[in-house]
């Protein structure tokens, strides 16, 4: 064996230093396998199942959605047939930031890098002939979310599904939006009542349905390295907690339905690490901090997805092989869903073919690998019991960081959070472009005839883009108008005397008030975001 | 080469995908210019009212969604219009190469996709602003 002292020193990206060999002693030094346990048994390290993947696969749930909603319609019944057991629906920048298609600051934008809505009837077409029970629906949707979980619920009840029975999930997580991904609305404090308020809803009427699925996966898109990913979650998962609390909310009654994010690109087994580190933390935080007595209000439940920051424009098919990798960090790490970024998303919205490479690749792990047939495989190993010890240590110093700042509202707030995530995006940057950090086919084994490889673009569809504005247009001239004026004053004045504005939304969607309308009235209460631009 | 070149940094239209232009700012910064950094939503009216405000060397847009072919083109009519067709007009990031010609053609000076050499950038930019 070689001394440490001839070799390279390794660093992982959460700042680890990883050793050449592990034995037992690492483990021991590192804290031993106290929170190792059980799968499906408190502290989770091994999984939030007993049986896992042996019982059921992971959930196939692929990004998806563009044009206006018959085209995503038809793309959503395209991957079912393909064996895709889930949709994450993507929307478009309009109705994400609560535009109408026909508002001057979506000219260019409708319908391009997802589905456009603008009313109740979108949302009927694009789901129609789908099972809802069968088929559980994501939406990914963020600063417009309490109006787009609304029209969920709505169009739902009225094709005769129990809403309290009713399964899906909103993204909903508006803290990280500020931190990356960048579709807030409304300044952060209303921003973040309004994620409480579709806690509060959801536990009243629909208790199956997970209002929120707290987003690691963006901050770390935005340059932060694994443990901030997790920790940062936490801290934000911790303050819509907090937030549903003071409602007078039993946490029990909402902790297991809160959902989480993360992203699948990097080192294997740090990754791995990472979900076997945040499992055991989420859990013991919600255990001992916010004494839940149900072991399902301390899951870590999550979809597992992406990771577009791993991948890239040079060689693109060099991306199916990350993806596949990633996958299998997904499932390695045991995350209920998972969501593969296309090899061509590098350059645009993924291509049919594209998305069906995706699904192939989580389909052969599932199905020639042998993911499923053994819970947690990597449990044991030393370094991978080592560094899931040493991940959860970090998570909990930046998260000890975070509070002793002033918490995360307040460090998001103004700016600090988004300001070093950003540091680190800079330094993993210039890391590659030094060489340092080593990105085949973009720093090394480069191919000169580049071009060659360059994926089919999505076209932009304009006609698309005018069907859709015509049918808001014919919406509009059918909705009986008064009604939609009487429960968009409503909608204004319970944002105003501060009650949950998610009941006046909810009569709103019915009478088929427009995305747009809906935010209008909201800002008119809560006023507009302006960023704190902090280097 | 002109000393204290100022250099603005504008995130085009809806997308929120801003790392790479924060990065870009920070690269900038370091390599000694003065950066504006607009943040996200800028309008093309935006875009041209802050570069006349700062009375930038340099307008930059970041571009991740493919929306900028739309936005240069409306963005052209009003540099025309306040007489900033001098500025030296760069634009950076998710960027197909079928739309080059018609940048090109609308005026912008430099194209830097994503994985571009932060060097790239600052030599562009020291070479071109006189």
């Amino acid at each position: 064996m070689s001394t440490d002292s001839d070799l390279k020193p390794v660093i992982n990206e959460s700042g680890i230093e990883v050793k050449p060999l592990y034995t037992e002693e690492d483990v021991e030094m590192s804290g031993g396998i106290e929170m190792v346990g059980n799968p499906g048994e408190y502290p989770f390290t091994r999984g939030i199942h007993p049986d896992m993947y042996r019982k059921r696969p992971w959930t196939m749930r692929q990004y998806t959605g563009f044009a206006n909603a018959k085209k995503t319609n038809e793309r959503f019944k395209y991957l079912i047939a393909n064996g895709q057991t889930g949709l994450n629906v993507a929307f478009d920048l309009p109705t994400q930031i609560g535009l109408d298609t026909d508002d001057p600051m979506a000219v260019g934008e409708v319908g391009r890098v997802g589905m456009a809505v603008d009313t109740l009837r979108d949302f009927e077409i694009a789901f129609d002939g789908i099972d809802l029970e069968k088929i559980t629906v994501s939406l990914t949707i963020n600063g417009a979310a309490a109006v787009l979980i609304a029209m969920y619920l709505a169009m739902a009840e009225k094709r005769g599904y129990d809403i309290t029975k009713l399964r899906g999930t909103a993204q909903n997580d508006i803290l990280k939006e500020f931190i990356g991904r960048g579709t807030w609305i409304f300044p952060v404090e209303p921003s973040v009542k309004l994620v409480c308020d579709t806690i509060e809803y959801c536990a009243n009427n629909a208790p199956k349905y997970t209002p929120v699925s707290v987003c690691g996966y963006h901050i770390r898109e935005s340059g932060a390295d694994p443990a901030e990913e997790m920790a940062y979650a936490f801290c934000i998962a911790k303050a819509y907690t907090d937030g549903a609390l003071e409602r007078g909310l039993d946490i029990d009654e909402f902790a297991g339905r809160l959902s989480f994010n993360f992203n699948i690109y990097g080192n294997i087994f740090e990754q791995v690490a990472k979900f076997r580190a945040g499992r055991s933390l989420w859990a013991k935080i919600m255990k001992e901090e916010y004494s839940a007595q149900n072991p399902r209000s301390m899951w870590l439940r999550m979809i597992a997805g992406g990771g577009g920051n791993g991948l890239y424009a040079e060689q693109p098919e060099v991306n199916i092989m990350r993806g596949a990798y990633y996958a299998l960090i997904g499932a390695l790490g045991g995350a209920q869903t998972m969501a593969l970024c296309c090899y061509d998303e590098a350059y645009t919205i993924p291509s049919e073919f594209a998305q069906r490479l995706s699904l192939r690749t989580m389909q052969l792990l599932a199905e020639e690998s042998g993911l499923c047939d053994t819970v947690d495989p990597l449990a044991g190993s030393y370094y991978v019991e080592t560094l899931t010890n040493q991940m959860r240590q970090r998570m909990e110093e930046i998260m000890a960081e975070v509070d002793a700042q002033g918490g995360i509202v307040k460090q998001v707030s103004e700016g600090a959070v988004q300001s070093k995530v950003s540091a680190g995006a800079y330094d993993t940057q210039r890391k590659i472009m030094s060489g340092e950090i080593r990105k085949v086919g973009v720093n090394c084994y480069q191919i000169e005839d580049e071009d060659e490889h360059e994926p089919k673009y999505h076209p932009y569809d304009e006609v698309a883009t005018q069907k859709q504005i015509d049918s808001m247009n014919a919406v509009k001239s059918e909705r009986d108008q008064a009604d939609v004026e009487r429960t968009l004053a409503k909608v204004k004045n319970d944002a105003e005397s501060g009650v949950n504005v998610m009941p006046a939304i909810m009569d709103a969607v019915k009478a088929y008030a427009t995305v747009g309308e809906i935010t209008k009235k909201l800002t008119e209460v809560y006023g507009g975001y302006q960023e704190p631009i902090r280097f | 080469m002109k000393s204290n070149i100022r250099v603005l940094i504008a995130k085009p239209g809806l997308d929120g995908h801003d790392q790479g232009a924060k990065v870009v700012v920070r690269a900038l910064m370091d390599a000694g210019f003065e950066v504006i950094y607009t943040g996200l939503r800028q309008s093309p009216e935006a875009v041209a009212r802050i570069a006349m405000e700062e009375d930038v060397d340099v307008i930059g847009l970041s571009s991740m969604a493919g929306s900028h072919i739309q936005f240069c083109r409306r963005l052209k009519e009003l540099l025309e219009e306040n007489k900033l067709t001098d500025k030296l007009w760069i634009i950076g990031g998710n960027i197909p190469k079928r739309g080059y010609e018609e940048l090109k053609a609308l005026g912008l000076d430099g194209i830097f996709p994503t994985g571009t050499h932060f060097q790239e950038i600052t030599d562009f930019i020291n070479e071109n602003v006189t």
